[in-house]
């Protein structure tokens, strides 16, 4: 599928509203070239978040839909969580779990589109908050790893559950006092990171959104990984500004203060030998694409 | 046979989904009329004369026909601006499904999750379901007729709904035009449509407000 698939009948034109129109006049299906830099030239495939102002979870959102490597063929599988808000918005094929299967549900999906669609590449993409993935779904996440799924599981780590009033979750940091755990958290954040590499995960990354051009690379690696290896991981911190008491302006500050040296979020990154070679390839291919099509298109601009 | 009458609201704020109330579907070649079972002509004839009687008729048209998935739906879609051309009728589109809260635009648009809105805010009185999922079509039938005054007909590719006024099933470009042409002949023998005069509103890129707004 392509964006050529993706067209309004002509007979009732005129009365789709224009946001749909922009979708298939502007938005970047098909184009190999997509990634975040079209945010703000192109039509985005996130219409109006419905998170709160200043959330780093929309900014998250928007990179990663921006960067997705083919979203006309991309089903996401989210979960119970401020996530689950913004789902509505996308203009990209998502499931609603029911909190803490996603990856159940996601493990059933790729399957199911590898024999409906043999000779096309689906990817699934599970994205959910730290408590499905961590606490509640914990189990069906490893689970998924134990036998090798082929999708990329994502999670919007705000280290406790926000919607709800601001709970301790796995992720949570040591000690942290919250709303409605005011005694604070007793025990260790969890090293899921690290348990996804030791569960079978072929590429794991760590990190803030707070660099738009890393969160794209580790997006589609992650993609590519997952269709030709197996599980990949990735972890993202998406603080809720709310909850640990800034203001709208400030979660690209906190982002930036938990990736210094020394910080929670300091980019992690674990590929298998083999996946380092893939991908080495990938990028190689990909940089001989691009000098062919700029020859191609000075070629054009001279004739 | 059942006793009960899928008429038009307010019926409850919950209403009983039609079928539990012993309202069964059409067989092929038929279509229902507020729950009892009539060959498909005489439903037809029956919709066009409500719609031509109706104070506001509009045109629910969805995803199915919105969108140029193949080149049926297409065809569809210029069958069902015929229609509206016929009557005339307004046309709001229901382009997806999403909830869009809390601002939907209820004078131009329309999603299964609250109908009522868009139909309260135009007044209609009589409207068409057509090219919307059954799932969807089912879920904001029994809102519009749990909550509001409309008579609801369902020109339905599938099966046909339990839950409208009036359904037809297995329609095709086919079954569009024959509703076209049964308006059209009623106007030709005298039968007038009541609507009231409206302006079809028209999105365009350069004023992204609706026509009748600018």
């Amino acid at each position: 599928m392509s964006k050529e698939k993706i067209k309004i009948s002509e007979a009732l034109y005129d009365i789709m509203p224009p946001e749909y129109q922009d979708m298939v006049e502007d938005a970047t299906y098909g184009n190999q070239d997509r990634g975040w830099k079209d945010i703000g030239e192109s039509k985005e495939l996130i219409e109006q978040h419905s998170l709160c102002a200043g959330c780093p979870e929309s900014i998250a959102f928007r990179y990663i839909l921006a960067s997705l490597p083919a979203p006309e063929d991309t089903v996401f599988v989210g979960s119970t969580g401020c996530t689950s808000l913004v789902f509505p918005h996308v203009a990209v094929h998502n499931i609603h779990s029911l909190f803490g299967n996603q990856n159940a549900v996601a493990s059933g999906l790729k399957r199911a589109l590898k024999i409906r669609f043999p000779d096309v590449e689906k990817d699934v993409v599970v994205l959910a908050g730290d408590g499905a993935t961590v606490d509640i779904g914990l189990d069906y996440t490893m689970q998924s790893w134990f036998r090798g799924e082929k999708f990329t599981t994502i999670c919007f780590d705000n280290e406790l559950y926000a919607n709800t009033g601001g709970q301790e979750s796995g992720l949570m940091q040591k000690g942290f006092v919250a709303k409605m755990a005011p005694v604070g958290k007793l025990f260790d954040k969890v090293r899921l990171p690290e348990i996804a590499r030791e569960s079978g995960c072929h590429y794991v990354a760590c990190m803030t959104v707070s660099k738009p051009n890393r969160v794209e690379k580790v997006l589609k690696n992650a993609i590519l990984v997952a269709r030709e290896f197996g599980p990949t991981y990735i972890q993202l911190y998406t603080p809720c500004i709310l909850e640990i008491g800034k203001q709208s302006m400030e979660g690209l500050d906190e982002m930036k203060d938990s990736e210094a040296i020394g910080g929670r979020f300091v980019f992690k990154e674990y590929m298998t030998d083999e996946v380092k070679e893939f991908l080495k390839q990938k990028d190689a291919e990909e940089k001989d694409r691009k000098k062919a099509a700029k020859l191609a298109a000075k070629a054009a601009a001279t004739a | 046979m059942s006793d009960y009458k899928v008429v038009p609201g307010p019926e409850a704020f919950l209403p009983p989904a039609a079928a539990q109330m012993g309202i069964a579907l059409p067989d092929p070649g038929e279509g229902h009329i507020e729950g009892r079972i009539v060959p498909e002509d005489e439903a037809i004839e029956y919709a066009a004369r409500k719609l031509l009687a109706a104070k506001v008729p509009t045109i629910f048209p969805g995803p199915l026909v919105l969108w140029h998935w193949n080149d049926k739906a297409a065809k569809k879609a210029a069958c069902i601006r015929e229609i509206a051309d016929a009557l005339p009728a307004r046309l709001i589109p229901m382009a997806d499904y999403r909830p869009k809260y809390p601002k939907i635009d209820a004078a131009v648009e329309i999603n299964p999750n609250h109908p009522n809105l868009t139909i309260w805010h135009n007044k209609i009185d009589v409207c068409i379901f057509v090219g919307v999922h059954c799932h969807q079509a089912n879920l904001a039938l029994k809102i519009i007729r749990g909550g509001t005054d409309c008579y609801t007909i369902a020109l339905c590719a599938q099966a046909g709904h339990e839950d409208a006024c009036l359904s037809l099933r297995d329609v095709n470009p086919d079954t569009l035009n024959k509703l076209t042409a049964c308006i059209k002949k009623l106007k030709s023998e005298g039968v007038k449509s009541e609507a009231e005069p409206f302006e079809q509103f028209k999105f365009s890129r350069e004023n992204r407000k609706p026509a009748y707004l600018s």
